[in-house]
């Protein structure tokens, strides 16, 4: 387990100072980094004395060095746009983003489970067929369209719930529901095929011809067993949902991380933007990290074996 | 339901199973013949006409989807911007898809510190969700026709990267590839004439796949601004002016969404019946 752990643990870092390194690269993509962090406005010399304050005009390695240590010490920079630190700008931010991806998690469980159980124990007929077919489309929604059909149906014609903005519950529930459809439809999926699987083991077989009932062989075996596939992806689905904010907060006005991307380019606030796909990315990392030493922990044939 | 006409649904239920190919057949021809199918100039504005229902009729002609916040015309917009998705979808997943695939290939035959350093690469590109990481590249190299395909193309080759890489592994043993690798073939051939044709199933279905979602990319990034730029018509940017717009002229988000809808959805669908059907053979 430990060699497990150790293994694990040093790919994620190799990923982590990856991510750094490739976010570097990126900054230098048109070659003058400091063009980025200028306004449009700026004279030759204001990117002269930008250049030189933050010490672009050294060498490659030596810009690259400080900027690999300025992360290891979890120092994000200041924003110019806003004259704050960019850690405190994010975490005006987090709290929203965090609510979002919750309520979005609280829809795609409580809907997607319960589908995916119909549909395994349906197999086969035109009910599970149906279902499936509505999950696709799920699938295939964009969140920026099937957000403003919300807005159109419950916020404009039946005013039922307000359009967009944060503060009450009821703001949270059209966002939540626009950015769960696409996780709901992967756990519709994910619980299909655990329970179908489940469903052809023998001890499935035995417990039918000892003559249980589907409702208790659902609860006493099916759903302890086919939640190991559901656990592992719920990591993966997190980083997933932090994504899907960007697009979502947009629509809705919902102050959160996404949102704060998005006015940042406009505001060609590179620095913030930066930090939250460096955040993003350490999310994703460390989402798939837990999801792995979860994974090892409920199934050792996993740690056993030399892939993961 | 009467006889004949049960009939003619029984006879006919492998050809109604082929509608996510004739949708997406539609949309194609809709996108290449743009220019000559829009009933109006996509791009004329007509202050006159701004925000008017569906059906509304201006000098003899009829805005059937009704028109936008400049008085442009819906349907045709909707009918260009077709052609801008699926232009920028189809450039991107070829792109990627080449770099992809040279890259996932040459890691799983050569192995050794190349596959070492490839699928490193991968995982790392993969770390970073590919919405942000197009995000931040556009932000440095700017928005545009041409920068979107290439930022999508950037975020998006490690996946084909992965999928090449493991069916070459399985396929590098094979009799036939070692007898031509020790017949002198050099790296290109063999791979290009011996594993290449024998791995480019599953990599059909991925490309498939990736093409619903370059388009939803695409629509997404033009929904932030990041995209094509105006007054090029693009279905994103049509939504994002359309979510403004909401309170009073419901069809200027509506109509674009649902052509984004349905292209993505019969992609996603004939890619879910590919990969079935691969999936099957083996």
């Amino acid at each position: 387990m430990l060699h497990f752990l150790l293994r694990r643990g040093g790919q994620a870092v190799v990923a982590v100072f990856g991510v750094v390194t490739l976010v570097f690269f990126i900054q230098r993509l048109t070659g003058d980094p400091t063009l980025l962090l200028v306004p449009e406005t700026a004279t030759q010399e204001d990117i002269e004395a930008m250049r030189r304050t933050l010490g672009l005009d050294r060498s490659l390695i030596v810009q690259y060095v400080e900027f690999l240590t300025d992360m290891l010490r979890l120092d994000l920079g200041r924003s110019f746009v806003q004259n704050a630190p960019v850690w405190d700008i994010l975490l005006s931010r987090i709290p929203q983003t965090l609510q979002l991806a919750a309520g979005a998690l609280v829809v795609a469980l409580l809907i997607g489970l319960p589908l995916g159980l119909i549909m395994a124990l349906t197999r086969g007929r035109a009910i599970s067929r149906w279902i499936m077919g509505v999950v696709l489309a799920f699938q295939s929604l964009p969140t920026f369209w099937s957000g403003i059909m919300m807005i159109l149906v419950f916020g404009v014609w039946l005013k039922w719930l307000p359009p967009s903005g944060i503060g009450t519950l009821s703001h949270l529930v059209m966002p939540s529901v626009a950015l769960g459809l696409l996780s709901l439809a992967t756990y519709a999926r994910i619980t299909r095929s655990a329970v179908i699987d489940e469903l052809g083991k023998d001890y499935v077989r035995s417990a039918r011809a000892r003559g249980a009932k589907t409702g208790r062989l659902v609860r006493r075996h099916l759903l302890r067993n086919s939640a190991i596939p559901v656990i592992s992806i719920t990591a993966l689905e997190i980083s997933q949902l932090l994504a899907g904010a960007v697009i979502v907060e947009t629509v809705f006005a919902w102050p959160g991380l996404g949102l704060l991307t998005v006015q940042s380019i406009a505001a060609r606030d590179f620095m913030v933007v930066q930090a939250v796909v460096l955040l993003g990315a350490f999310v994703t990392i460390a989402a798939n990290l837990i999801a792995d030493i979860l994974y090892s922990v409920v199934d050792p044939r996993v740690r056993l074996s030399g892939k993961s | 339901m009467t006889g004949a006409a049960s009939t003619f649904w029984v006879r006919n239920r492998s050809l109604l199973a082929w509608w996510p190919a004739f949708l997406l057949g539609a949309l194609v021809v809709a996108a290449v013949f743009a220019p000559w199918l829009a009933p109006m100039d996509p791009d004329r504005q007509n202050l006159l006409a701004r925000l008017k229902a569906p059906g509304f009729e201006a000098r003899g002609a009829v805005y059937w989807l009704g028109s936008d916040e400049l008085g442009r015309d819906v349907l045709s917009r909707v009918i260009s911007g077709a052609r801008v998705s699926i232009s920028v979808a189809v450039l991107s997943v070829l792109l990627s898809g080449v770099v992809g695939v040279a890259v996932g290939m040459l890691a799983g035959y050569l192995r050794g510190w190349v596959e070492t350093v490839l699928m490193r690469l991968v995982d790392i590109f993969l770390s970073i969700p590919a919405i942000l990481l197009a995000i931040i590249t556009v932000a440095v190299l700017g928005p545009g026709f041409i920068n979107v395909i290439l930022v999508l193309a950037l975020t998006r080759w490690p996946r084909y990267a992965r999928v090449a890489y493991g069916q070459t592994l399985a396929m590098a043993d094979r009799p036939f590839v070692q007898l031509s690798r020790a017949m002198g073939a050099s790296t290109p051939r063999v791979l290009a004439l011996h594993i290449l044709p024998n791995i480019i199933g599953p990599l059909v279905v991925v490309a498939t796949l990736e093409f619903g979602l370059m388009v939803l990319f695409e629509a997404g990034l033009s929904f932030l601004g990041l995209g094509v730029q105006p007054p090029m018509a693009s279905w994103g940017a049509m939504l994002s002016t359309g979510r403004n717009y909401i309170a009073t002229a419901w069809w200027i988000a509506t109509f674009p969404g649902l052509a984004l809808f349905l292209l993505v959805l019969s992609a996603n669908l004939i890619g879910d019946t590919l990969g079935d059907r691969i999936g099957k053979e083996r």
